[in-house]
């Protein structure tokens, strides 16, 4: 995939730059902290594969921040998603890893960018299989809009006008990328 | 990574494949390990999805592994047994497929006694994915699978790691297609394979190049054969072999290749044994060893589900023919 | 009088290669003169045959037309039309029907059969033993002199060779030759294919090349000790070639056939399981091909035979190791050898005399010439012709043939037999008598 390479296109248009993502991470995990709930049960759970990092970072700051450990696990939804008869390519398992067991936790959801919402609603439908959350909350670093089932973010980075045809990247310094939210018009992705 | 949705159109054999599809098999096989590991054994990702075994010849372990495979990815798995003879059942294989098939199934996993049977079905049957879970002497791919997914494990090496190991595989191998799907694995992994057992049961066409590339060694010396091996694979001798003339008697075989620990101890350090099942204790392998601490066999087990699960997930999950 | 002129007579026999008309009279060739001599006479037709080989009709010492018993796979007269659109005017048939040819009754069944057909000459080969199964000899002054011409228990060897023996003894007698299908099915048993490399990657149980080797070295000492003719079916091993090359230096009377598919495949014919591919002998390795072709081109290897050998596809769409053995042949054995003529593998001499003329002396029969007074058996072939052989040029009953969608060189235009056209353009000619 074109995770290898570290070029980004000229077609694709920066709309949200690195320091912003900064800010905006900053801020959901302050955000997270504040919220008037259970502190001592949360957790957090990044979606692979786009949201793995992300959560990362979130994770992190709320470390600083509370200054304590807090648990965190990553899962794989493939096994859970709602399209694969429909796409071309194999689908490769990356893996679930929970080192925690998720009943009574305070979990937050992590993703990249929230769209039609059927990835998290594979996510949530993984989560219940591994256990019975308190409570299960979601965090985004961007919201493009268009959902197609009735799911809504509780922490979110940047809200994203786009059409539905369009596409959002993120790039990422773990990737070997500038930290970096990128808008393909539907006109231009045809050329890539 | 670009991964060719056609490419696993199906799973005949481990022959054919090339090593990044072995590795990529290996590799979300063991993404499958964790999934048996939970408390809710079970994944959405095959609902709706309509899983077939047609056993045409006797197995328990093999068509067990594929039904809680197909069952842990919530497909709708079926099971067919019959003797597989033809003629004697008045309805030929392929029949019996069409007639399957016309019930719409996504995948069609066979066993039969017939060398090839797989590939003619795969053949005949146009929207069904066929699983070869062994026919005849031909090729058992899954087990290869299992069998180089549980050395992975032991060793700790990711697939790609696992090479220049040297396999030692015991017994009558003319007859194992289970032979032949792991001579096909190592090759392609990179590891060394030497076949031990009397010149009745290993031909010396396994060691030409046309049969498997010619990298193949055979020795007809159990001590010889095991020396400095990491891995030694004992297969299951099939007691009418006798009948066959293939072996004088049992004992005779037992004499010179029951594989025990005393024999072992010309072996690498940290050898470890493999047994595809079911054993013929103190015939093929002493039971010391089968049941001691460099038996993999349990692994084996374990494995074989994932592997299974991993072969009917990216079979039943494969994008449709006709977008291709 | 018919006339047949401006083609390349090819007749081994009496080693014309050239320029040469040829007139037919009275069912049998009148003369081969020099292209255009004496054209202006007066002729009942003149058939132009530019740009084809006038070559005498094919003898297949070879064929199963499965009648009696096995009239779903062929008949006789479906055999009989496909011998003549592939050129064959005299086909052997083998006497593994059911009932076994072994009585003169079955042999009148075929004969009456082929004369209604009235397409190729049908010539009967009697069993060796009863029924076929090796216990007791079968009649065989009865079956000879009911028109039998060799004697074969085709499909298996004769096991006992007390019997052999004792057979070969009678057939000696007789004039008639004994054609052996040779194979221990005890070192072959349970075989589907050649024993090989291949064979153990495909996990298919092989037939040793030496099942074959040892009966035909008994067979050639029992043909020395007796002074009988032997004749060995469809060889397939070097092994055999080389000794049927020393026994026939060493005076032994011996001849021997083998297949067109044995001569142009190899084992890789089968790698993907294709049951169409598999037959008894199987097909067997490159290096084995080649000396079968060296053993054509000196003459140990007398004749090319199609072992045309029909199965409906229940036999034959099923398991490999379950199908039926065996493939078709008579409509594609010339085209082969034509090709092989063009790639200048073989003489088109010895090509065309391992067609006609050698089986022709391997069976003692009066036909495979053009010399003046033989049976006007003539086939004109169009050898420029290029054609894709596919399942709907098969006039057999059955369609087992490996040979589908391969581009054939040469193709049969004109049949005569005993002098009456019996194959016009491609075309059938209805209604014709035979004389």
């Amino acid at each position: 995939m074109s995770d290898q390479e570290h070029h980004i296109p000229d077609f694709w248009k920066e709309v949200v730059d690195a320091e912003t993502i900064e800010r905006c991470l900053t801020r959901i995990s302050y955000e997270i902290v504040e919220k008037d709930r259970d502190l001592q049960k949360l957790a957090l759970v990044g979606i692979r594969t786009g949201g793995e990092f992300i959560a990362q970072r979130i994770h992190q700051k709320i470390q600083e921040i509370e200054n304590r450990e807090v648990p965190f696990g990553v899962i794989d939804i493939t096994l859970y998603r709602d399209d694969l008869s429909d796409s071309l390519e194999q689908p490769t398992l990356k893996g679930t890893d929970l080192p925690f067991s998720l009943s009574g936790h305070r979990i937050v959801l992590v993703d990249d960018v929230l769209y039609t919402g059927r990835t998290v609603r594979a996510a949530l439908d993984a989560i219940i299989d591994f256990g019975r959350p308190a409570l299960v909350e979601l965090a985004v670093l961007a919201d493009r809009g268009h959902r197609e089932l009735p799911i809504r973010p509780d922490y979110v980075g940047k809200n994203l006008p786009t059409h539905k045809d369009d596409f959002v990247r993120v790039r990422l310094r773990e990737g070997g990328y500038t930290d970096g939210i990128y808008l393909i018009q539907a006109h231009d992705a045809k050329k890539g | 990574m670009n991964v060719d949705s056609v490419r696993f159109q199906h799973l005949l054999g481990i022959e054919g494949l090339s090593r990044e599809d072995l590795i990529f098999l290996l590799e979300n096989s063991q993404q499958f390990v964790e999934v048996s590991q939970r408390d809710l054994k079970k994944v959405p990702a095959l609902r709706g999805k309509t899983i077939i075994n047609l056993f045409l010849e006797p197995s328990t372990r093999t068509r067990a592994s594929f039904e809680i495979a197909g069952k842990r990815l919530s497909a709708d798995t079926i099971n067919i047994s019959g003797s597989g003879t033809s003629v004697s059942k008045g309805e030929t294989l392929l029949d019996t497929a069409r007639t399957l098939q016309a019930m719409n199934p996504d995948i069609l996993v066979v066993r039969h006694r017939s060398s090839g049977a797989a590939h003619f079905l795969s053949q005949e049957l146009t929207r069904t994915a066929v699983v070869n879970a062994g026919d005849g002497m031909h090729e058992h791919p899954t087990q290869a699978l299992l069998d180089c997914l549980t050395l992975c494990q032991h060793f700790e090496l990711a697939p790609s790691e696992l090479k220049g190991k040297n396999i030692t595989i015991v017994g009558d191998i003319r007859h194992s297609r289970v032979a032949r799907s792991n001579i096909w694995a190592h090759q392609l992994l990179g590891n060394k394979v030497t076949l031990v057992g009397p010149a009745t049961l290993v031909p010396h066409e396994f060691a030409d190049e046309e049969a498997f590339g010619g990298g193949v060694r055979i020795c007809h010396t159990l001590r010889e054969g095991v020396e400095g091996a990491d891995v030694v694979m004992v297969l299951r001798i099939q007691l009418e072999r006798q009948s066959d003339n293939f072996i004088p008697t049992l004992e005779e075989y037992t004499r010179q290749y029951c594989v025990t620990p005393q024999v072992l101890e010309g072996a690498a350090p940290g050898c470890v044994v493999l047994h595809p099942g079911p054993a013929n204790r103190g015939i093929e392998i002493s039971s010391t060893l089968y049941e001691g601490t460099q038996s993999l066999v349990e692994k084996q087990v374990t494995n074989g589900v994932a592997v299974r699960m991993a072969t009917l997930f990216l079979l039943g999950s494969r994008g449709r023919k006709e977008n291709v | 009088m018919i006339r047949i002129s401006n083609g390349i007579v090819v007749d081994p026999a009496t080693d014309r290669d050239g320029e040469f008309d040829v007139l037919i009279e009275d069912g049998k060739i009148l003369d081969v003169v020099p292209r255009g001599l004496g054209a202006d006479g007066d002729f009942e037709r003149v058939i132009d045959a530019s740009g084809c080989w006038i070559i005498p009709g094919l003898i297949d010492l070879h064929v199963h037309l499965r009648e009696p018993g096995q009239e779903w796979k062929e008949t006789v007269e479906t055999g009989a039309l496909a011998a003549l659109k592939g050129g064959f005017t005299s086909i052997c048939c083998m006497p593994n029907t059911e009932p076994a040819i072994d009585s003169e009754e079955v042999v009148r069944y075929i004969l009456d059969k082929a004369a209604q057909a009235n397409y190729s000459r049908v010539l009967p080969i009697g069993a060796v033993t009863k029924a076929r199964v090796g216990k007791e000899m079968a009649p065989l002054s009865e079956l000879r002199e009911a028109g039998c011409v060799a004697f074969s228990d085709d499909g298996d060897p004769v096991y006992n060779a007390g019997i052999m023996r004792r057979a070969l003894e009678w057939a000696k007698m007789l004039d008639a030759p004994i054609s052996c299908h040779e194979e221990d099915k005890d070192i072959s048993c349970g075989g589907c294919m050649n024993e090989s490399a291949l064979s153990t990657r495909l996990g298919l149980t092989g037939m040793p090349k030496v099942a074959e080797d040892v009966m035909v070295a008994r067979d050639i000492e029992l043909a020395r000790d007796t002074g009988a003719k032997v004749h060995f079916c469809h060889v397939s091993t070097a092994r055999s070639v080389e000794l049927i090359r020393r026994a026939k230096n060493d005076g032994i009377p011996v001849t021997a056939e083998v297949t067109p598919h044995h001569l142009v495949l190899t084992e890789d014919a089968v790698r993907a399981y294709d049951t169409y591919a598999k037959m008894s002998p199987p097909l067997r390795e490159e290096e084995e091909r080649e000396l079968l072709v060296e053993g054509v081109k000196d003459g140990t290897l007398d004749a090319i035979a199609s072992d045309h050998a029909p199965h409906e596809d229940d036999v034959k769409k099923i398991e490999f190791a379950e199908a039926a053995m065996g493939i078709l042949g008579l409509q594609t054995s010339l085209p082969l050898m034509v090709s092989f003529i063009e790639d200048q593998v073989l003489t088109r001499k010895r090509a065309i005399s391992s067609l006609a003329e050698a089986p022709a002396r391997a069976f003692g029969l009066p036909y495979g010439t053009l010399r003046k007074n033989a049976p006007a058996d003539i086939v004109i072939v169009d050898p420029q012709k290029e054609w894709q052989f596919e399942r709907e040029d098969v006039v057999s009953k059955s369609f087992n043939s490996p040979f589908y969608g391969r581009t054939m060189k040469g193709k049969v235009r004109d049949v005569f037999v005993q002098g009456v056209l019996r194959l016009e353009n491609e075309e059938v000619v209805l209604g014709g008598q035979c004389k």
